[in-house]
């Protein structure tokens, strides 16, 4: 057998639950569940046992039902939420053997400053509304250690424009940004320092159907002229069909079916998958 | 000397319950050590974490000089002196040289400060990331993880608007290559004086319940870019009208009857003990 590629990023049996849980809820065969919420002790099982890798270049959708954990599995990969358990590696950071979830803050916030970029559903979580737009870029390099003034500027101009934002309004807060905008301006800083990973979370949802395309046109391309691997969430079918090779679909926490996004899209094997794909209008 | 008063105004535990959180401060340079800020008899904001530390730490044999940005005389300089030494009896003086605790809003003394001295800023606002994010629980986290970019953004931001990195005074620093800390509102000017100084620096906030410290021989810097250096106010070519010193921190006036503006020497002490000086040398 050949050597196998290495996946860039690679998640083990990761859990996250919000509550303790309860000796019902704990073996979940006895427990009386409704979805992944525990009616005894109140505990939500966000994310259950996740298992995923993913591979330079590629595009991996993850769809499912609003609380189905897509958000959650999120967070915890850019580690804005502490898991409860499981692993993950990167292979930039230790050459893939440690284990991220159990390392430092410190470690975290290294591997999110330089391996990692995130563009948020909701851009005030991914920007500092009331600094300019150029400086909410410098955010993210002045983090990855850059000290130069211009050459930051150049770089930040350079990602304004490819995501076709005016020059002459790079010096302007986001808050006076329409919500496109804001979106595209939140691409460019998650790209800034290059990352070999991209994490987006539902980045179209709510977006015009002109500037959704747009957007899109913009991940596919740079996708494309960078050869960087992206976690893409959506609830959205259309977006997965278009940019996603493979895909998850995650239901009340658990991944319940995996496999290339046409094979999916085309023979659902899962009811629920069914349903959802038959849902397409 | 007021009797009616425990020395120095505080109560003993209150006394070393400060001095443990200075200790502390001086263990970690550039660290905030939160205090527990007492109620005193001027309102918070005007220089209750200086004065604290002052009583704190004053003993009978000090000496004490007090200034409001570079003048003895102020309103707010004179207070503190008269608290300080009503309830402790110790001597005041104007001049830098002679003093042992020297407390101090927005100015460090343009005399040199030697090593059995104690520079105590009055501080507003000690923490140097608040811009940057408002919470307390967050910027205690940035501190704990060395993650300051946002001091570096906020310095960033002002290149973007202003062209230069526009911080007139609190121009952020690096206290042994590790905290980053507000220096207090000293002029750009006086940063440079807090870097290996001999004596001991303390900061205290007393609206803010901090007590931070730079220790002598510690080594401070100034926050800059690559291609941003850092860069005091510059008087270049000016002299002050009273005593002719052209290296020292200016204010500058306007004579109301010409229209003119015209420099004078901020640190009033060092300006008298100067034109005296000449005085009594016969140079005109």
């Amino acid at each position: 057998m050949s050597v196998l590629e290495v996946p860039v990023l690679s998640v083990k049996q990761m859990n996250k639950q919000f509550g303790n849980g309860c000796s019902t809820c704990k073996n979940m065969k006895l427990g009386k569940m409704t979805k992944n919420y525990c009616h005894k002790c109140g505990t939500v099982y966000a994310c259950r046992d996740v298992t995923f890798d993913l591979y330079q270049g590629e595009v991996l959708g993850i769809v499912g039902e609003s609380g189905s954990g897509k958000s959650t599995l999120m967070k915890s990969l850019y580690f804005d939420e502490e898991v409860t358990d499981g692993e993950m590696y990167v292979a930039g950071f230790e050459d893939g053997k440690k284990n991220l979830f159990i390392e430092s803050a410190q470690k975290k916030r290294y591997v999110r400053n330089h391996l990692m970029g995130k563009v948020y559903q909701n851009p005030i979580l991914g920007l500092k509304m009331n600094f300019s737009s150029i400086g909410n870029i410098a955010e993210k390099l002045i983090s990855a250690g850059n000290r130069h003034v211009g050459s930051m500027e150049t770089r930040g101009a350079e990602l304004l424009e490819e995501v076709n934002i005016p020059i002459h309004r790079m010096k302007e807060e986001p808050k006076n940004f329409s919500g496109g905008m804001q979106q595209r301006v939140q691409i460019a800083k998650a790209l800034s320092n290059n990352p070999p990973i991209l994490l987006l979370d539902e980045v179209t949802t709510g977006l015009d159907l002109s500037v959704q395309a747009s957007v899109l046109d913009l991940i596919k391309g740079l996708q494309r002229d960078l050869n960087i691997s992206i976690v893409l969430v959506s609830h959205d079918l259309g977006v997965i069909r278009m940019l996603a090779d493979r895909t998850l679909v995650m239901l009340e926490g658990k991944v319940i079916e995996r496999g290339l996004t046409d094979q999916i899209l085309e023979d659902p094997q899962h009811p629920y998958t069914q349903q959802l794909v038959h849902s397409l209008l | 000397m007021n009797k009616t008063y425990n020395f120095a105004f505080f109560d003993e535990g209150s006394k070393r319950e400060i001095r443990r959180a200075t200790l502390k401060a001086i263990a970690i340079p550039g660290y905030q050590v939160p205090f527990a800020s007492r109620e005193m008899p001027i309102g918070r904001g005007w220089g209750t974490g200086g004065l604290q530390l002052t009583l704190s730490l004053i003993g009978k044999d000090d000496v004490l000089k007090v200034i409001d940005q570079g003048s003895d005389e102020s309103v707010n300089a004179v207070n503190i002196k008269k608290l300080v030494s009503d309830t402790t009896g110790v001597r005041t003086t104007d001049s830098t040289a002679d003093a042992s605790l020297i407390q101090s809003r927005h100015r460090v003394p343009e005399v040199p400060l030697q090593k059995d001295q104690i520079l105590i800023l009055q501080v507003p606002l000690p923490e140097p990331l608040r811009g940057f994010e408002p919470s307390e629980h967050e910027t205690k986290k940035l501190h704990a993880e060395r993650e300051y970019s946002g001091a570096w953004l906020m310095l960033f931001e002002k290149i973007m608007k202003y062209g230069i990195m526009a911080t007139d005074a609190d121009h952020p620093v690096m206290v042994h290559d590790r905290y980053v800390m507000a220096p207090s509102p000293i002029p750009r000017f006086d940063n440079a004086k807090l870097d290996n100084s001999e004596a001991l620096i303390l900061l205290g906030a007393g609206r803010e319940k901090k007590v931070y410290a730079v220790p002598p021989y510690t080594k401070v810097s100034s926050l800059a870019f690559d291609d941003y250096e850092f860069e005091i106010e510059s008087f270049t070519n000016q002299a002050c009208i009273l005593c002719g010193s052209n290296d020292v921190f200016f204010d500058e006036l306007v004579d109301e009857d010409t229209g003119e503006t015209y420099f004078q020497c901020n640190d009033t002490s060092n300006c008298l003990e100067i034109v005296n000086q000449k005085q009594s040398l016969g140079v005109k």
